[in-house]
């Protein structure tokens, strides 16, 4: 029942993150790391990006000095499923995410045997390698065949986050209510129903408002079934609008504190 | 063909708090009682766990209470005496003893001191062996002084303090922290305000497993539809992960119930089919006790000896579990 906020800002492609990716210094990365826990994050999400020299040493380390300074568990995001397994391996403990895995068989047989050993939970793309389709059909039909890879190699749906691709609303606006009953469907694939999530400040690139769009959407989403988002967990107003979808889809129960009680988890 | 029985799966628990102390936990009580722990809507054994049977209570008061003359042939001769009272109390079934210090009602002539109060609650822990809840006045500054001292005069016993409510809470958890006692938070029929009231308490510094819920419900009659309903929603929130909605909670059947007509009337004043009073009256407890137990109490107060032996009765009868 719970929404579980993934923190974007641990991420190569930000200024700061990625002088302090190329220089290996710590402070720029643990101080994100604490500032998103505080805000509630449920997952910090870790991309090295384009700075590293050595993508995997730097994932490595990067998992190590924010073990350090947070008990949040990581989601390691890269295409390198090595250098994945790498930080999995520093951090040594379960419950941390792989971010992510597409439709794909040969990179389901490398990610979902992965996940089992150490414990970690998954987010799956509803795309392959012909792309992101636009009809909510063929992402639920992605999402089947994810679905039924977990119970394959024995992931449980619990730990399985799909995400059904939010794109730019400038570029590709017809997606947005294609996602939104993709959403929908995929909560009823299963018992338990696996998570389903999204990379939500895409929606909203090169728009004029992006927090406005990014948080209209969300709750949008959240109306849909979304459980999981991969948010800037530092937007106040953002984080107060899903406090308050949650709130108002009957979740939990309200009280005057109920923003500050959704922070703490 | 079988026939599969439908199942709600939950995902919370009510949260288990202890009551009491004994020699070895540094109190002086024959026993502890567990309240709460259930992961199901209450005595479903089929689709979780009620592994605390539902605990009965019974009042004390510190100074001769107001209350029907059907009390007399078993309270009548201790009245006056908490200690005494307190004892019978005992002996009638109590799980635990709830004492109510009315006599330190500022209102009153002779209104106790705290250090009358602390002594009182000496003496009954003493001649006693079952956990104790404390009830001050009801008067924030007079609670404050009273349960303070009723902290330090029964230190190591785990006793439980009330009654915490929205504009009258910090002494009282100052107090049950200080003498790491449990604390009862009370709100007036009102979910929201008894969730932020546990908040309120919880971020004073108070564990939540010293936390235990009084809704206020009302009694056969007079509203406990409503409080059935209020009960089921907190305990829907705590299965379902409300983790500030999964506390115990107590329910005031004895002083509710008794606080109608219909239980109080003398034969000659009855209605058509009321039957005589001393049944009526026992009845009227034992099925205000015996709604809330299915609403979700996790210890009812009672009053009248005989109607704890019919509830008592119906716990044993509730509590055979009944999984498919």
């Amino acid at each position: 029942m719970a929404f579980y906020m993934i923190g974007e800002r641990i991420n190569g492609m930000f200024k700061d993150i990625g002088e302090a990716v190329a220089k290996f210094d710590p402070k720029p990365i643990q101080d994100w790391a604490v500032k998103q826990t505080q805000a509630g994050a449920a997952y910090l999400d870790l991309n090295v990006g384009p700075t590293a020299a050595d993508r995997a040493k730097s994932m490595k380390w990067m998992a190590e000095i924010i073990s350090e300074v947070s008990d949040v568990p990581i989601a390691f995001d890269a295409t390198n499923y090595d250098a994945i397994e790498g930080g999995l391996q520093a951090v040594n403990k379960p419950g941390a995410l792989i971010n992510s895995c597409p439709n794909e068989r040969a990179k389901i047989e490398r990610v979902f045997p992965m996940a089992v050993k150490y414990g970690a939970g998954i987010v799956a793309l509803t795309m392959d390698k012909s792309g992101i389709p636009l009809s909510a059909d063929a992402r639920v039909a992605h999402a089947m065949e994810l679905v039924a890879a977990a119970d394959e190699f024995g992931v449980p749906t619990d730990s399985l986050f799909i995400d059904p691709l939010i794109l730019p609303c400038n570029v590709a606006q017809a997606h947005a209510p294609e996602v939104l009953e993709a959403i929908r469907q995929i909560r009823t694939l299963c018992d338990p129903a696996p998570h389903t999530t999204l990379g939500l400040s895409n929606v909203s690139q090169n728009t004029i408002d992006r927090s406005l769009v990014n948080r209209t959407y969300v709750v949008m989403a959240i109306c849909a079934g979304l459980d999981s988002a991969i948010i800037d967990v530092n937007d106040e107003t953002m984080v107060e609008s899903i406090a308050t979808a949650e709130m108002l889809l009957n979740k939990s129960i309200y009280c005057d504190s109920y923003v500050k009680v959704f922070r703490q988890r | 063909m079988p026939v599969e029985i439908y199942k709600d799966k939950f995902t919370g628990t009510v949260r288990e708090v202890i009551l009491g102390a004994t020699k070895e936990q540094g109190g002086t009580r024959a026993y502890t009682v567990k309240l709460g722990g259930s992961s199901t809507l209450p005595f479903l054994f089929y689709e979780g766990e009620m592994p605390n049977r539902p605990v009965i209570a019974l009042e004390v008061w510190d100074i001769k209470p107001d209350w029907s003359s059907a009390f007399e042939p078993y309270y009548g001769d201790v009245w006056n005496d908490p200690v005494a009272w307190a004892k019978k109390a005992e002996k009638y079934g109590a799980d635990v003893i709830y004492l109510r210090l009315r006599g330190a009602d500022t209102e009153l002539e002779n209104s106790k001191s705290p250090a009358d109060c602390a002594k009182v609650v000496k003496d009954v822990l003493a001649a006693t062996g079952v956990p104790l809840m404390v009830e001050g006045p009801g008067q924030p500054e007079k609670d404050n002084d009273v349960l303070q001292a009723v902290a330090e005069a029964a230190a190591g016993e785990n006793i439980a303090l009330g009654v915490a409510e929205k504009d009258n809470y910090r002494g009282i958890a100052a107090a049950a922290m200080m003498g790491k006692h449990c604390i009862i938070g009370r709100s007036p029929v009102d979910i929201n305000i008894l969730k932020q009231l546990n908040i309120m308490i919880t971020e004073m510094g108070v564990p939540i497993d010293k936390v235990i819920n009084d809704p206020l419900t009302g009694g056969l009659g007079y509203g406990i539809e409503y409080s059935y309903s209020i009960m089921e929603r907190a305990r829907w929130g705590a299965l379902i992960g409300d983790k500030l909605m999964a506390l115990p909670v107590v329910c005031l059947a004895g002083p509710e119930a008794w606080r109608a007509k219909e239980p109080n009337a003398a034969n000659e004043d009855a209605g058509p089919g009321w039957g005589d009073q001393k049944d009526r009256g026992i009845m009227w407890e034992a099925m205000t006790a015996a709604a809330l137990l299915q609403a979700g109490g996790d210890l009812v107060l009672m009053r009248h000896p005989e109607a704890v032996k019919m509830v008592k009765k119906q716990i044993d009868v509730l509590m055979v579990p009944n999984k498919y």
